[in-house]
């Protein structure tokens, strides 16, 4: 695959490694000759010294046969600019954009589908939700996004003291009293989806679909979550913890965000009105402790210095027993900080970024165009979960699901209607602006109604 | 310097060269010379055992990599290590008994020079004319691009050997992917070389005479299989030679433009242009310069031409021995010599762009001394060059002046005629072959002692790595650990 990227800074140069691992042509354009000079020695890429803005420059890099293209410049105006003008000279080609202003936010979905982008990414938003899903499940329970960050998958592995073991899937409701779909299990090497008279076994891995709400209730009653997070600490008022601030906050965990900047507190005071605001310095131990750091379920460093978060996640380490979170900008000693240093958990924005991309060219190989929205191969890519947005009305709107007649090996997992999570029981119809994801064990999909028979 | 690396890579350059030693086999079995073909097998059995030696003893770990450093010095001992071991054959056969000798025949065309010591080529057997000329061909494209294009192990740093053996002042990629652009300039390069060969077939040449001239002629080498160089073959297969030499000397990025489509692009290569521009001026100004030695003005035009095109791609091949021509043509073509062909292509010399480069940036300081505060940038093909690039024409150039007068001072106690030496050592520098005067065209270098025979050879190897590979493995602090 041909990959244009716009941009060599920490994002741009993690991607340009991590695809020309997975051996696509890479070129990178940037204005800094030096900083491509060095790159391009590192890694065996094609660097073009220009302003991806100059549709001359463009050309230079071979826009006309392109397959993806990603802005990940500091701009996100230039970002989103870079895109139309690649998909203007090809619109076979694939574009992605990094925003990260918060104004954007609240019209993303409006701007990706006007503008004809394929994904606008943000990389504070990514890493929030990242935080958010470590604090929030078990650590045996690793979890896919989609919908921006609003729908997820969540995996899990069947042990032998599981109370789901020898359970049939029908059962599973009346059981645990909540709605959960499982979508996928892998036995062995089989990966299928079940019917409702399958039985679950020792082993299975097993893809859930749930609101947080639900998935929190499923945990703790199959035992896999002992403690669910009541609290939480964030230090550092930036676009994460912000964003971190109302995910939790949304699902009822107390949190209170210590930040030094007064006019920033007030604002956060405003857009979050359920989180306690402090203004203080989250250097400061004793105030950390003054505001009960001791019993705190979660703790968040997410100052704009590095070694200010590793030293507070140890210092939080040693008076609570908090889950502890550490942002990390740069990827310098990444192998040390997991290793040496027992501050359990970092997070690197410009890592999730990179991945998240790196995860959506992998499945664009498979896919191409339509309404897709969003596709992502799961379970060692035996299975695909893709997005669809409904467009316009259809054969597959206004009925329920149970009397769509769907092709083989096909699942609806979610509906996403108004930012509201839906999680299809078989009574529910699909309207027009709904997200749907499915789960299929094959992609040849284009629109939503190649799902049907 | 991480010597592991660099014993690694010399290992697998040893693995090629055997290799590449079966192919004179083939002619000589063709000829039925046994006892040849005997020598170069067991040659090449001597460079793959040494070669898998030097690659698998060592087990390489992440901190082993080819940095500019280790890139520079692994190139250079490379093919110094390439000549030595092509050298032996010429030794075993007994054809060049003295392995300075040997060595100077293989440097010189490995190096793609055409200088030789032989006063008598035609004595050689088959076999040794065709590894004479396959070295041509070998040493045009550059073996570090071979190798790059067909093994796969290569990181990404593996650039910084390119670099070493890539000519001209930068070196760029054509498509993202290291391998896939030295398959494609070998690609082209392989094209390039058939085409040529059905031309020279067509045009009446036996087999093994157009095998062997393409390969001088592609490779802008030079070894003719014939005393009398080039001269022997009819006009239309001169004229055919000229033009293929002119074909190698251009920048290789232009074919590529041509098989990608992209025709615009071509006229934007300013280099190329003068360069065609320079070949025609020059040819002009020769042939009427040298029209009351010959005949009739086609045949001037066909001499003219033929020399002018192989002096500047730095070929070598005579038709006539032009040593002899009038004043006027012998100083255009020591300029020619000078100059050289395009950046990026199987030629030697100064290249043209780092002329292009050198005049603009002269006519810039001169454009500041009457605009004290004016801030201009410099344009190569309607990009805008870097500082760096300018610094490092300029440094190429100092280094260049020293290398020759240094060279020059070296061989002076033969006892040679200023013209003699001086153009010697040019040739040898700009990987030409002939000079003027007693290693014109109708003499060899045989009249040089042992020790100045050396110090052509370095010139040679020096010159087709442009210098600076090869000297930084003259400074300590190359060779320290860290």
């Amino acid at each position: 695959m041909n990959v244009i990227i716009v941009g060599c800074g920490n994002v741009g140069s993690t991607l340009a490694e991590k695809l020309r691992n997975e051996n696509h042509d890479i070129v990178m354009i940037d204005k800094d000759s030096h900083k491509l000079d060095v790159l391009t020695d590192e890694q065996d890429i094609l660097g073009v010294t220009g302003d991806g803005l100059n549709y001359q420059t463009l050309l230079r890099a071979g826009i006309e046969h392109t397959d993806l293209f990603i802005a990940v410049t500091e701009s996100d105006e230039q970002n989103l600019l870079c895109c139309v003008m690649a998909k203007r000279s090809d619109k076979y080609c694939r574009t992605v954009a990094r925003v990260r202003n918060p104004i954007y936010n609240t019209e993303i979905s409006y701007l990706r589908r006007e503008l004809g982008l394929s994904l606008i990414i943000n990389p504070e938003l990514i890493a929030a939700a990242d935080i958010a899903r470590r604090f929030q499940y078990p650590d045996s329970v690793s979890v896919e996004t989609f919908t921006r960050g609003r729908v997820e998958l969540m995996h899990l592995t069947v042990t032998g003291y599981s109370p789901l073991k020898g359970l049939v899937i029908s059962a599973l409701q009346p059981r645990f009293k909540c709605n959960i779909l499982i979508c996928a299990v892998k036995r062995g090497r089989r990966v299928f989806i079940p019917s409702a008279d399958d039985t679950i076994e020792e082993g299975d891995e097993l893809i859930v679909s749930a609101t947080p709400r639900d998935a929190n209730y499923f945990f703790r009653k199959t035992g896999l979550f002992k403690h669910p997070l009541k609290s939480a600490m964030i230090i550092g008022g930036g676009t994460i913890g912000f964003y971190l601030a109302r995910r939790l906050t949304d699902v009822g965990i107390k949190t209170k965000i210590i930040e030094a900047d007064e006019e920033r507190c007030a604002l956060l005071n405003d857009e979050i009105p359920k989180a306690i605001i402090i203004n203080g310095d989250g250097t400061d131990e004793r105030l950390l402790l003054r505001e009960g750091l001791g019993g705190v379920g979660a703790f968040a460093a997410l100052t704009g210095i590095d070694e200010e978060n590793v030293l507070l996640s140890l210092f939080a380490n040693r008076v609570s027993h908090a889950r502890t979170i550490t942002k990390l900008r740069r990827l310098n000693y990444t192998e040390i900080m997991n290793n040496n240093i027992s501050v359990d958990h970092a997070v690197f924005p410009s890592l999730l970024t990179a991945d998240y991309i790196v995860k959506y060219a992998r499945s664009m190989l498979s896919i191409s165009g339509g309404n897709v929205e969003n596709a992502f191969d799961i379970l060692d890519k035996r299975a695909v979960a893709i997005e669809f947005f409904v467009t316009g009305e259809g054969p597959v709107t206004g009925h329920a699901i149970s009397s769509l007649k769907l092709k083989k090996d096909i699942i609806i997992c979610s509906i996403t209607r108004n930012e509201r999570l839906i999680i299809p029981t078989g009574r529910e119809d699909i309207r027009v602006g709904d997200n749907v994801l499915i789960l299929s064990m094959h992609s040849d999909f284009k629109d939503i109604k190649d799902i049907l028979a | 310097m991480n010597l592991r690396i660099v014993k690694y890579i010399i290992g697998w350059i040893l693995v090629f060269e055997a290799a590449f030693l079966l192919f004179p086999v083939i002619a000589g079995l063709f000829y039925k010379e046994y006892r040849h073909c005997i020598v170069y097998i067991v040659t090449a059995l001597l460079s793959l055992l040494s070669g898998f030696f030097l690659t698998r003893r060592e087990k390489l770990d992440i901190s082993d990599q080819i940095y500019i450093r280790e890139g520079f010095a692994a190139v250079s001992l490379s093919w110094i290590v390439l000549s030595i071991v092509g050298a032996l054959p010429f030794v075993f056969t007994g054809e060049i008994p003295n392995l300075i000798d040997a060595l100077f025949e293989t440097a010189s065309g490995f190096t793609t020079t055409g200088a030789s010591i032989l006063s008598d080529v035609e004595a050689l057997s088959r076999t040794s004319l065709f590894w004479r000329s396959f070295t041509h061909w070998i040493g045009g494209m550059g073996i570090f691009v071979f190798i790059m294009a067909v093994l796969p192990m290569t990181g990404a740093r593996s650039l910084n050997l390119i670099r070493a053996e890539s000519p001209g002042p930068t070196v760029g990629k054509f498509v993202p992917k290291l391998r896939q652009s030295s398959l494609l300039l070998y690609f082209l390069y392989i094209l390039l070389t058939i085409i040529g060969l059905i031309c020279f077939m067509l045009s009446g040449m036996p087999v093994f005479d157009a095998f062997t001239m393409i390969f001088g002629t592609m490779g802008t080498g030079g070894f003719g299989i014939y005393n009398d160089s080039a001269a022997s073959f009819t006009p239309l297969q001169q004229n055919l030679i000229t033009v293929f030499m002119i074909l190698g000397g251009i920048n290789y990025s232009v074919y590529f433009c041509i098989i990608s489509g992209n025709f615009r692009q071509i006229l934007s290569f300013e280099e190329v242009r003068w360069y065609l521009l320079i070949i025609m001026a020059s040819t002009i100004i020769i042939t009427c310069d040298i029209l009351n030695m010959f005949g009739s003005a086609v045949t001037a035009l066909r001499h003219a031409a033929f020399q002018v095109a192989s002096i500047i791609t730095t070929s070598g091949f005579s038709t006539v021995d032009f040593d002899r021509w009038p004043g006027l043509s012998r100083n255009i073509i020591v300029v020619l010599m000078i100059i050289g062909a395009c950046a990026g292509s199987t030629g030697g010399g100064f290249k043209v762009s780092r002329v292009l480069i050198l005049i603009k940036s002269v006519s810039k300081e001169i454009h500041s001394i009457i605009h004290p505060q004016r801030i201009k940038k410099l344009y190569l093909d309607k990009m805008s060059l870097s500082e760096e690039t300018i610094r490092s024409v300029s440094a190429y150039t100092a280094v260049y002046i020293v290398i020759i007068i240094a060279s020059c001072m070296l061989i002076a106690p033969d006892e040679l005629d200023f013209t003699t030496n001086f153009t010697a050592v040019l040739a040898t520098v700009n990987n030409i072959g002939p000079g003027l005067s007693l290693v014109g065209p109708s003499h060899n270098f045989d009249v040089y002692s042992y020790f100045s025979k050396c110090v052509l050879i370095f010139d040679m190897i020096a010159g087709r790595l442009e210098l600076f590979p090869i000297l930084i493995l003259f400074s300590p602090s190359c060779w320290r650990k860290y």
